[in-house]
């Protein structure tokens, strides 16, 4: 892995939140300084901001993108105690001139009186459905019934789960197994309320959200989780960042022929716990297929967890910045000096390639004496490449340790005796 | 907590540049073949200005190597070539297919490497990067694995043959002797070159014997005096007796021969016949397959599975498979003793000579991190049965899972996504899963491109993948204004909804332009305007506007009747139908029949009455006012004209 180009954000504060869309051609940034920005990609790959708008009178906390069924949609929320739909439209025609597009607030969600810490939209198959939680504790779901109608949204429930909400997860699957399910976990420190993360499921008869589960092993602040896309299998796969990272499976149990209206009970199965951060966890979060996870910590980190093909997570990758102080000046032009000590490793990483989840060849053989393919690697070039523009000597960059060269696994070792 | 066996493998740390410190808290975000990185709370230092930067990180650029993506697009071939075979054939396929698939792939991997060496000579320097070296030098580790594992595991050679196949595989990745001997040749005099003895000695250790021969030959012609070493020797070679797997010889009357052979060979070293000449008797050695000797010739054995090879075949030709693995052992201990930790290669090819497939994959896997070589390889020998006693409780096999992490690797490629399809095809137990997750990710940036997912959905009868496409590009469709477009795909998508939607835009564009847009589209619906009532009612209208300007007025004046009779129009619309009646009303000719007349005359009233409980402006309400009576006029004309017209027809 390797950073191939930085990108000036151009917000006047911390960023909170990026959200790539549906696609991964446009991505939303969300700052403290109340703004949200739009950024499309080019076809050259360089990303180009075409909106930016003050959306709230607080932080934004989170900005997220409906599915691109029900057109481009943004939704955010903030510390201003609100949460906001956007839409795009077509423009005037100059503003298209100049690579910008505008969006239009369609609607303004004040149910919440505390800051409205997530927001996340329902899987499309339930239609128009957007989530929010609050630090009072209240999650809501709200629909737009007329999904060509964006300014129309009714509240059609409203959960109190009594502690501090900091983040929902709504389960991908479509199955017509499964009802409707979600997680929400609570920021609340005080240790003697157990359970910091609930399940909540969709009840056909009652037609109310109802606590299935609560989640009594976190016991923790949580930060954040999230429900890995199902795969077509009969349990569920929950990350929760708390202490730690957690991985935990949700199976679902028989149900009683007696009691078909109650929720469904699940047996809750810790999968991985993982204390290598540290500290507080912040994010977790599934790649597409849940092959992977990242999760963010107060180390400074994010590490990127890999199950092998026996189920067993393991650590594969690290992610941290280098310590050189941002100097506050950013180039207009997005090419940026960079420090010597981190072009040396950004170089270092692009040509070895040593990465957790690089598909290709770190380079495997070292040069040795009468091979027959050392005498290409005595060949190389001074490695010169990098989009960044980069002052450092090239003569200072070092060619890593030779063994550090063989450490990326994208599988781990098979135990020996695993599953007896 | 890590366990300790697996302290040795650690994550890799990548760095991001300009994020302060440790205590800074980095925010992420998973996209399509990278991943974006930003500080969301700042570490200690100064408070004062931000410059908040979005990182890009990425992860496969290898990817986009045209010479590679040759590799990813041939291997494919084989891939779905593999599977199909396997499909078609019920009796059990026979191991010489499975040999020559494998040969397919290695000779893509020649191809590539060949490639790759074509260019870093024939063009600038600056041409190949650092990373074209890297890939040739490890395209050569993998097919130098990929040969090894052909011949221990899928051809599974018998004694005796199994050693041909070694000395092969070891001439093959050693062959810098015959640039040596070219050289040698074409100089003035090939006996006298400073390499002479090097050329044979490789030659000889790589069992070559009829080309080191020849070049003995050379030397005895000018050295009469030492004629009878030279021939004694040129006898040794030339009756060493080699396996025929073909003949009729059996195993043990090959080794029988060997021994006696081996036996005069020890004789004539025992003899000094050739003590006169060192080099002479270094290849006499060599013939006893003397350890020290052999151990000598490092630099031309240049590695220790040349070195195991060559002892093999001058001290046990006919070894059996299954002892492979304590010879090989011992000479890579003994090649490599001043080294402390073999390298990652010699671990595979050793795992390999010990018959430890899934040590092989699994080495393969780290040390590559390679998912084109394990991927293929291990299904190469799934489809070979070597895999069956390893079911695995992760539910996907071992073969799947690493089929899975290449296929999803290919799918953040722009085009080579196509090719992944078919891998997720193959594997049975999450294959269509991933390949759901995957390619509602596919960017739909044209039609074409969408045309092109979809057809793969449907072929696999992904039907919620085929309407999600369909309604996304409807959607994009009608955000640009591109009405029909957006009517198409919503038809396709089967969305009644949308379609009434954008019939509706339709007409409201027809109301305020008077004419149609994408009438051609429109015209040619079929049965597909059954959707929805909105988009059957935009079809006829539409067909009423075209029998109307074919001039086939009596057709049309039915059509537009029964479009409100039939309670098909929206209400809203009656007022432009009934003023669309007006030209036939005043057509000299009656079109509209008394009987139709008077039905026109219904909907007009009931048009007005439904409309008083409503209340436009004034200055609307005037206009209304003078189309109502307008119209009124014009059906009272009708209607007189129709009767008398009528009525005169009956009076006949």
């Amino acid at each position: 892995m390797f950073v191939a180009r930085s990108i000036p954000a151009d917000h006047k504060d911390l960023i909170h939140d990026v959200s790539y869309d549906f696609h991964g051609r446009r991505m939303a940034t969300c700052s403290s300084d109340q703004s949200v920005k739009v950024w499309d990609k080019g076809e050259n790959g360089e990303w180009h901001c075409t909106a930016s708008w003050k959306t709230h009178s607080g932080s934004v906390w989170r900005v997220t993108w409906a599915h691109p069924e029900f057109g481009q949609v943004l939704a955010s929320c903030s510390f201003d105690r609100t949460a906001a739909v956007w839409e795009e439209i077509v423009g005037e025609s100059n503003d298209k001139q100049r690579g910008q597009s505008h969006w239009i607030k369609r609607t303004t969600l004040v149910d919440s009186r505390t800051s409205v810490t997530d927001v996340k939209f329902a899987p499309k198959h339930m239609g128009l459905m957007l989530t929010t939680c609050s630090a009072d504790g209240v999650v809501r779901i709200y629909e737009a019934p007329d999904v060509m109608n964006l300014s129309q949204w009714s509240l059609q429930h409203e959960i109190s789960c009594k502690l501090s909400c900091s983040c929902i997860s709504w389960n991908p699957s479509s199955s017509r197994a499964h009802s409707p399910m979600l997680a929400v976990g609570s920021d609340d420190n005080n240790p003697n309320l157990v359970g910091k993360v609930h399940i909540y499921e969709y009840n056909e008869n009652t037609r109310k959200y109802a606590k299935a589960e609560t989640l009594s092993m976190v016991t923790d602040p949580v930060h954040d989780v999230a429900f890995a896309p199902n795969l077509g299998r009969s349990f569920h796969v929950l990350a929760v960042a708390t202490k730690d990272v957690c991985i935990f499976n949700l199976v679902p149990l028989r149900k009683e022929p007696s009691s078909t209206s109650g929720p469904t009970k699940f047996d809750i199965q810790t999968v991985a716990q993982f204390e290598h951060h540290n500290s507080q966890v912040w994010r977790v979060s599934w790649n597409i297929t849940s092959t992977l996870l990242a999760s963010s910590g107060d180390d400074g980190c994010v590490r990127l967890w890999k199950a092998n093909y026996m189920g067993n997570w393991k650590c594969t990758g690290i992610l941290k910045g280098d310590g050189t102080p941002v100097n506050g000046t950013s180039n207009q032009h997005g090419m940026l000096t960079s420090p010597l000590g981190s072009a040396n490793q950004t170089i270092q990483g692009s040509l070895n390639g040593t990465s957790a989840s690089r598909y290709f060849f770190p380079p495997l053989e070292p040069p040795r004496a009468g091979s027959r393919w050392s005498s290409y690697a005595q060949l190389l070039p001074p490695p010169t490449l990098i989009e960044q523009t980069c002052d450092a000597d090239t003569a200072s960059h070092q060619l890593p340790h030779p063994r550090r060269r063989y450490t990326t696994r994208p599988l781990n070792p098979l135990p020996e005796n695993e599953g007896d | 907590m890590w366990e300790i066996e697996e302290l040795d493998v650690e994550p890799i740390t990548t760095v991001i540049p300009w994020v302060n410190s440790s205590k800074s808290r980095l925010g992420f975000e998973w996209g399509p073949g990278d991943m974006l990185f930003y500080e969301t709370v700042k570490g200690g230092g100064p408070k004062g200005k931000v410059c908040p930067l979005i990182h890009v990180v990425r992860k496969d650029e290898e990817m986009y190597s045209p010479i590679l993506r040759k590799l990813f697009n041939e291997s494919h071939h084989i891939f779905v070539g593999l599977q199909r075979s396997q499909e078609e054939s019920a009796s059990k396929p026979k191991t010489h297919q499975f040999v020559s698939i494998s040969k397919n792939y290695r000779s893509v991997i020649r191809a590539c490497i060949e490639e790759l060496q074509h260019i870093a000579v024939s063009s600038a320097v600056s041409a190949l990067t650092a990373q074209d070296y890297n890939q040739i030098s490890i395209l050569l580790a993998v097919e130098l694995i990929w040969n090894l594992c052909e011949i221990l595991f899928i051809e599974a050679a018998p004694a005796g043959t199994l050693l041909l196949h070694l000395l092969d595989w070891v001439q093959v990745h050693n062959a810098g002797v015959d640039d040596e001997a070219q050289e040698l040749l074409h100089s003035e005099d090939p006996a006298q070159h400073p390499k002479f003895w090097d050329v044979v000695i490789c030659y000889v250790l790589q069992g070559r014997i009829q080309e080191a021969r020849q070049l003995l030959a050379k030397q005895a012609t000018q050295k009469p005096a030492a004629s009878s070493m030279f021939k004694t020797m040129d006898g040794l070679l030339k009756k060493m007796p080699v396996f025929n797997p073909s003949g009729n010889q059996t195993l043990t009357e090959f080794e029988l021969k060997w021994g006696h052979w081996h036996e005069e060979c020890n004789r004539h070293l025992e003899d000094s016949s050739f003590a006169s000449n060192s080099n002479m008797e270094t290849v006499c050695k060599i013939l006893l397959g003397d350890k020290d000797t052999l151990l000598s010739q490092k630099k031309h054995l240049t590695n220790w599975y040349h070195f195991l090879v060559t002892q093999l075949l001058y001290t046990h030709p006919a070894v059996k498979p299954q002892d492979l693995q304590y010879y090989a052992q011992e000479c890579m201990d003994m090649f490599l003793k001043n080294q402390i930790e073999p390298e990652p290669l010699d671990s595979i090819l050793l795992a390999a000579f010990k018959f430890d497939i899934l040590q092989v994959i699994k080495d393969c896997s780290i040390a590559l991190n390679n998912w084109w070589f394990v991927a293929h390889l291990t299904d190469l020998l799934d489809h070979c049965r070597l895999l069956q006693s390893h079911n695995l409780h992760f539910g996907s096999n071992l073969r799947e899972f690493l089929l899975l992490e290449y296929a999803s690797g290919l799918f953040t490629h722009h085009s080579l996504w196509q090719l992944a399809v078919d891998y997720f095809d193959y594997c049975p137990e999450f294959g269509k899963a991933y390949l759901e997750l995957h390619i509602e990710r596919v960017s739909l940036d044209t039609e074409r491109k969408a045309l092109k997912v979809l057809r793969i959905c449907e072929q696999r009868q992904m039907t919620e993948q085929v309407r999600s496409i369909c309604k996304i590009m409807a959607k994009k469709s009608l955000h640009n204004n591109r009405l029909g477009s957006a009517l198409s795909w919503s038809i396709r998508a089967k969305d009644a909804g949308f379609a009434t939607l954008i019939s509706d835009r339709f007409l409201e564009d027809y109301c305020s332009r008077g004419s149609f847009s994408d009438l051609e589209l429109i015209d040619n619906l079929g049965t597909s305007m059954l959707l929805s009532d909105r988009l059957t009612f935009l079809g006829k209208y539409c067909e009423f506007h075209r029998l109307y300007g074919e001039k086939r007025f009596t057709e049309a004046a039915k059509l537009l009747l029964s479009l409100m009779t039939a309670r098909l129009a929206p209400r809203s619309f009656w007022m432009t139908l009934l003023t669309d009646a007006l030209p036939l009303l005043e057509q000299k000719k009656v079109i509209f029949s008394a009987e139709q007349t008077y039905e026109l005359m219904q909907c007009l009233e009931e048009l007005t009455s439904s409309d008083q409980n409503e209340h436009p402006s004034e200055q609307e309400d005037d206009i209304e006012i003078t189309k109502v009576e307008l119209l009124r006029l014009a059906l009272a004309r009708n209607l007189a004209s129709a009767i008398v017209q009528e009525g005169s027809v009956n009076a006949f």
